[in-house]
């Protein structure tokens, strides 16, 4: 058999990561991705799926970059960049915001946040594995010099999520379930400094925790100990991911799109986009006025045969967009995907055909997330 | 009956001028949940080593192809309603279809199952 579906280009050298031992000695099927040697699934990714929804699921990231910025004059130096308003952004805040190119298109999604003087005294950016080196070039190309970037590649990122979530973490984080949604703050663990938002890529409640490598291992163990915490590979992240309606970059989101077309309006403030100063604005601004030509748009497929990326959607004879990512939902119980379409054929409710394999499968443009998220935000219901 | 395997995981029990074909344990294992099962149609005729069917996992499609020639006599309808058959059992009830062969003498190529199982602990 062979599967078609998963890229099989490897780089010369795959890089291994702190917990690289700690998931194949718990039966980890490890797989490439984004440079490195990861896990793809433990017992299975439906099992895992179900339970991030139901309990907690511990995610290594490491792969991702974690990257600290300081320097007079950082605020504004950023906003001639990134289209976030970081001079608001208020100590243990944490917003999502793009870089993107002159064209106005997304070089790379990412998280940006405000650490106070205990903490490091920066700004911190989380950004995608694959593009991280990209993303540091760019950035250390557009800053001014007095601006120093620091890539922390002895730091591993790990990610709980679930609704148990942070019942578990406190466990072992005592006072982390005081934060709400998007916000951060530093704490510590067995003498180890950590930085926990309260954020993820699940559609869940739950913590991205940022953590020297050398104690990734242990702390590893001290959540899997709790009954309530299992570790999830990257398959079940990428089906949790697209039920929560979240793209992901390389797939859903590259340089042919731009925030408005991506529907990342929400990423720019009212002042940002009246007001501009950074990269990228111009675009911004026309597709604000005019629509964007292209749009990213959720899809329910009739059926339960799976549409994956790539696949073609039609309108009759007339070839309208393409996947940009699809799957079995497993939540949904059904198949679902994401779509970049002709602005024409983006209404919620829109009847749109995808070839799979010389078949037409039936399916409609849907509201995201698949799946509601179940965020703790701040005055929330929870 | 005799059973014989491929080098891509398929398994063959034939009887008489009847194959039957179905994937490994081993795929299965490897191909994780399965969502779908797209099987050819009946009076469908394969040469050797052609796309016979499709199996949907979570993660990935992939291609089962024929492991002999033959035309397509009858396909497990099961597998429609209960995909995941292949997962509880590919090597009994998760079978994909029945050929009726047209060269017997291409099952000379295939393994038997210690030859299958060595090739299996050699990847």
């Amino acid at each position: 058999m062979t599967e078609y579906s998963e890229d099989e280009l490897e780089p010369i050298e795959i890089g291994t990561l702190p917990l690289d031992a700690w998931h194949r000695a718990r039966g980890a099927r490890m797989v490439e991705f984004a440079g490195y040697h990861m896990p793809i699934q433990y017992d299975g990714i439906m099992a895992e799926h179900s339970w991030t929804r139901d309990q907690a699921g511990l995610f290594d990231v490491s792969h991702m970059g974690q990257i600290s910025l300081t320097g007079d004059g950082l605020d504004a130096a950023l906003e001639a960049i990134i289209p976030a308003e970081v001079s608001s952004l208020a100590v243990g805040r944490q917003r999502y915001s793009l870089l993107l190119d002159e064209e106005g298109g997304i070089l790379d999604d990412l998280m940006v946040s405000r650490r106070g003087p205990d903490d490091g005294d920066d700004i911190f950016m989380v950004v995608n594995g694959a593009t991280k080196y990209d993303d540091l070039a760019w950035l250390l190309d557009q800053l001014p010099d007095d601006i120093t970037l620091n890539l922390n590649e002895d730091q591993a990122l790990l990610a709980l999520q679930g609704p148990r979530a942070a019942e578990a973490l406190a466990q072992i984080v005592p006072g982390v379930d005081a934060l709400f949604f998007m916000q951060c703050a530093g704490f510590a663990w067995r003498g180890n400094a950590l930085w926990i938002s309260r954020s993820g890529y699940t559609g869940e409640d739950g913590f991205e925790i940022s953590i020297p490598a050398d104690a990734a291992t242990d702390f590893a163990d001290a959540l899997c100990a709790i009954d309530s915490v299992k570790p999830i590979g990257l398959g079940a992240r990428d089906s949790l991911r697209l039920e929560a309606g979240l793209p992901l970059y390389g797939h859903d989101l590259d340089p042919a799109i731009g925030p408005i077309g991506a529907g990342l309006g929400f990423a720019i403030n009212k002042k940002r986009r009246a007001e501009g100063g950074f990269i990228g604005h111009a675009r911004v601004a026309r597709e604000v006025a005019q629509g964007a030509p292209l749009r990213q748009v959720g899809l329910s497929i009739e059926g339960r045969l799976p549409a994956r990326e790539g696949a073609p959607v039609f309108v009759g004879a007339q070839r309208v967009g393409v996947l940009t990512s699809g799957g079995f939902a497993p939540t949904v119980g059904a198949p679902i995907a994401m779509a970049r379409v002709e602005a024409a054929y983006a209404a919620p409710g829109t009847a749109l055909e995808i070839e799979v394999r010389g078949k037409r499968l039936a399916a409609s443009v849907t509201p995201m997330p698949f799946v509601p998220h179940r965020y703790h935000r701040q005055g929330g219901s929870k | 009956m005799s059973r014989y395997f491929t080098e891509d995981h398929e398994w063959v029990d034939v009887e008489g001028e009847i194959a039957t074909v179905g994937i490994t344990e081993y795929a299965q294992g490897q191909l994780g949940d399965i969502v779908f099962v797209e099987l050819p149609v009946e009076g469908a005729t394969f040469t050797k080593g052609d796309d016979a069917a499709v199996v949907e996992s979570v993660k990935a499609a992939s291609d089962v192809y024929a492991p002999v020639s033959g035309e397509v006599l009858e396909i497990n309808g099961e597998l429609e309603a209960e995909p995941a058959l292949v997962n509880s059992d590919a090597e009994e009830d998760g079978w994909f279809f029945k050929l009726r062969l047209t060269d017997a003498s291409e099952l000379d190529s295939l393994m038997n199952e210690s030859a299958y199982d060595k090739f299996v602990a050699s990847l």
